[in-house]
């Protein structure tokens, strides 16, 4: 049993592993992701201009910008495989789950290095405190790992159609609407500054959300990813 | 070991067309089986169906290697394929697209090994080029190289020559007789010269 | 035929009764009879969507286009009684709070109902190709459905704080005290509405059949 774990583990790195290598080596979506991002980013920040924002706007903009982002650039990883012609090969070669999981990972990776830029940026632009700085970071981080979570079965069944488009944002909306909602009051919440007892029940549905979304996709992944 | 594929009562439906219908046949090992036919009667999507890429409409593809009947996992281990259709990663190098499928087939990546299996597929030297820089010439024989790579004791070959010159093509003869002597053989093709490699033939229509 | 013709004498008979027999409602007004439509339609588009999710399951586990052409029916069918339900309860909430919509925890609920459904037929038009339309469309209804239970959880959550007496007026209304007239007329549309979806049901499924057998022999010719 163990061993079985560990060699899905490994296999599924080495998935990450040439995903990172040729995004290290082409950007193709990094690039625009990061230029998406910050676009929206300053969209928003002139919009609003000197405006004093409350917690709850903030908190909302934030994860607006973030869900965008997210939707503008996860499913490059699987539409390029299925572009290329290189879905074949590793339809061959590899088990569904080490895909879908190298997958997630790689998504992972790439919203949190998008977060890592664009939620400081944020903060500086909209003169923002952060009265739970810990917290916030974790809030943070739950909900980009929901937003990857979601995603990437989603970006999977996207980069099968024949229109792709606005697809996965049209798809993931409704999704991922709980996550949003709850990484919204969440991140208000720190914002604020409550006390932890506030805040737990909305990190425990993060939490639980983030767990349901990658156990569903990996039973499902399965018929996704054959024919 | 000896491998088998068992086809039984195959048939395949595509858009309401019927490709295919019961289409039973037995390749046994050290053989050569080539499957011929105009454009359009199915010759690759049979071999589609083989290599578990599309669900047949009924029927379906046994193989055995051994004693032992394999599953859906099992048959990635034991399948090689090269077909137009399979393309590798051009970002990167011809090594590490090996490395890599080595990798998710959780075989330990044997460097010497893939340096010898490049010069066998003559693209000694170019190794470590980044694969978009190939001709299509060597990209076909790097398809070989990675079609090999985990020594599968069936190697499905769709319109194997294409794209190669004539060492290429002296390389293919070379690939069919090494590899009909370890296990089996399948191919699409329309050349005169391949289809006279072949033990067995199947003709669609 | 029979049951087609009870049902039409059914259903006139509730439409007639939600009029003469159910007095005005306190502190609601005539307003209130709107609620012997909406909930029933809330309830089969509710109801349709878990026959889709199921048919879904089905269709994963069998690769029996039949399933695909219930689900999609089911789909259909949900969209429709979604649509009455919004419509009713925006209607309910202009005379009632004053403005069509304002995101009450219902609302949002059955607001997200219509997106995934939307989101179900965008995804269907996509993929040309009909068994791989059916298996990700499948896995889509699945995974949508999934997330219904958060909602349920976490909209009231974090709308009650914006909108506190509007929720009040939510719970007072689903606490109305039903005299028995209304509750009989109640539940007669419930299974009305029921029985109406239920024949609505067959009748899509059998032309979605013979729309598939017919193109199979028209490609056969």
């Amino acid at each position: 049993m163990r061993t079985r774990h560990f060699l899905l583990l490994k296999r599924s790195c080495a998935v990450l592993q040439k995903d990172l290598r040729v995004e290290f080596r082409t950007r193709y979506a990094y690039n625009t992701l990061m230029m998406f991002a910050v676009t929206v980013l300053v969209t928003v920040s002139f919009s609003v201009g000197g405006m004093i924002l409350e917690s709850e706007i903030a908190a909302a903009l934030l994860w607006i910008i973030l869900f965008f982002s997210a939707m503008a650039g996860l499913s490059r990883t699987f539409v390029q495989e299925e572009e290329s012609g290189t879905v074949v090969a590793l339809k061959l070669a590899a088990d569904p789950e080490p895909v879908y999981l190298g997958k997630l990972l790689f998504n992972i990776v790439v919203l949190f290095s998008i977060a890592a830029v664009v939620v400081p940026l944020f903060l500086i632009m909209l003169n923002l405190s952060v009265a739970m700085p810990l917290s916030f970071v974790l809030v943070v981080l739950l909900g980009c790992l929901g937003l990857a979570g979601a995603s990437t079965i989603l970006a999977a069944i996207v980069a099968k159609a024949a229109v792709k488009g606005a697809l996965l944002t049209v798809l993931a909306f409704p999704v991922l609407l709980p996550l949003l909602i709850g990484a919204i009051s969440a991140t208000r919440s720190t914002l604020a500054g409550v006390p932890l007892e506030v805040l737990r029940p909305d990190l425990g549905l993060l939490l639980f959300y983030n767990g349901m979304m990658v156990t569903a996709s990996l039973l499902l992944f399965d018929y996704v990813w054959n024919e | 070991m000896q491998a088998q594929i068992a086809v039984k009562n195959l048939a395949k439906t595509y858009h309401c067309r019927k490709l295919f219908y019961d289409l039973s046949f037995l390749v046994k090992n050290n053989t050569v089986f080539a499957v011929i036919g105009h454009n359009g009667v199915g010759k690759t999507t049979l071999l589609r169906v083989i290599c578990n890429l599309v669900p047949a409409t009924s029927g379906c593809v046994e193989i055995t290697v051994g004693d032992r009947l394999l599953s859906a996992a099992e048959r990635r281990a034991a399948l090689g394929l090269v077909s137009p259709e399979l393309e590798l990663y051009g970002e990167l190098s011809a090594f590490e697209n090996l490395e890599f499928f080595s990798g998710v087939r959780g075989i330990v990546f044997n460097r010497e090994k893939a340096r010898e299996i490049l010069e066998y597929v003559g693209l000694k030297g170019r190794g470590h080029d980044l694969v978009s820089t190939f001709s299509s010439g060597m990209m076909q024989r790097l398809k070989f190289a990675h079609a090999l790579f985990h020594d599968p004791q069936i190697l499905v070959l769709d319109e194997p020559a294409s794209n190669m010159d004539g060492e290429g093509v002296a390389l293919v003869r070379e690939v069919i007789r090494h590899q009909r002597e370890r296990g089996i053989v399948i191919m699409a093709t329309n050349e005169q010269r391949e289809a006279s490699y072949a033990d067995q033939t199947l003709s669609l229509a | 035929m029979f049951w087609q013709i009870m049902l039409g004498i059914w259903m006139a008979g509730v439409i007639a009764a939600s009029f003469l027999m159910i007095r005005p409602i306190q502190g609601l007004g005539e307003l209130g009879r709107i609620f012997i439509y909406h909930v029933p339609a809330a309830w089969v588009a509710v109801l349709a969507y878990l026959m889709a999710m199921a048919n879904s399951a089905c269709y994963l586990r069998s690769r029996d286009l039949r399933f695909d052409r219930q689900a999609l029916v089911n789909a259909e069918l949900g969209t429709v009684f979604c649509l009455l339900a919004t419509v009713t309860g925006a209607v309910w909430s202009k005379a009632a709070w004053g403005w069509y919509w304002n995101w009450d925890p219902r609302q949002t609920s059955i607001f997200v109902l219509l997106l995934i459904y939307g989101a179900y037929f965008v995804l269907r038009n996509a993929i040309p190709d009909i068994d791989r339309r059916a298996r990700l469309a499948a896995v889509y209804a699945i995974l949508a459905f999934l997330t219904v239970p958060f909602l349920v959880f976490v909209v009231p959550r974090a709308y009650a704080s914006l909108h506190p007496d509007l929720a009040m007026v939510n719970v007072v209304q689903r606490r109305l005290e039903m005299d028995l007239p209304m509750l009989l007329v109640f539940l007669a549309s419930l299974a009305g509405f029921t029985g109406l979806y239920f024949w609505l049901y067959k009748v899509q499924v059998s032309l979605e059949n013979l729309l598939c057998e017919q193109t199979v022999r028209e490609e056969l010719r």
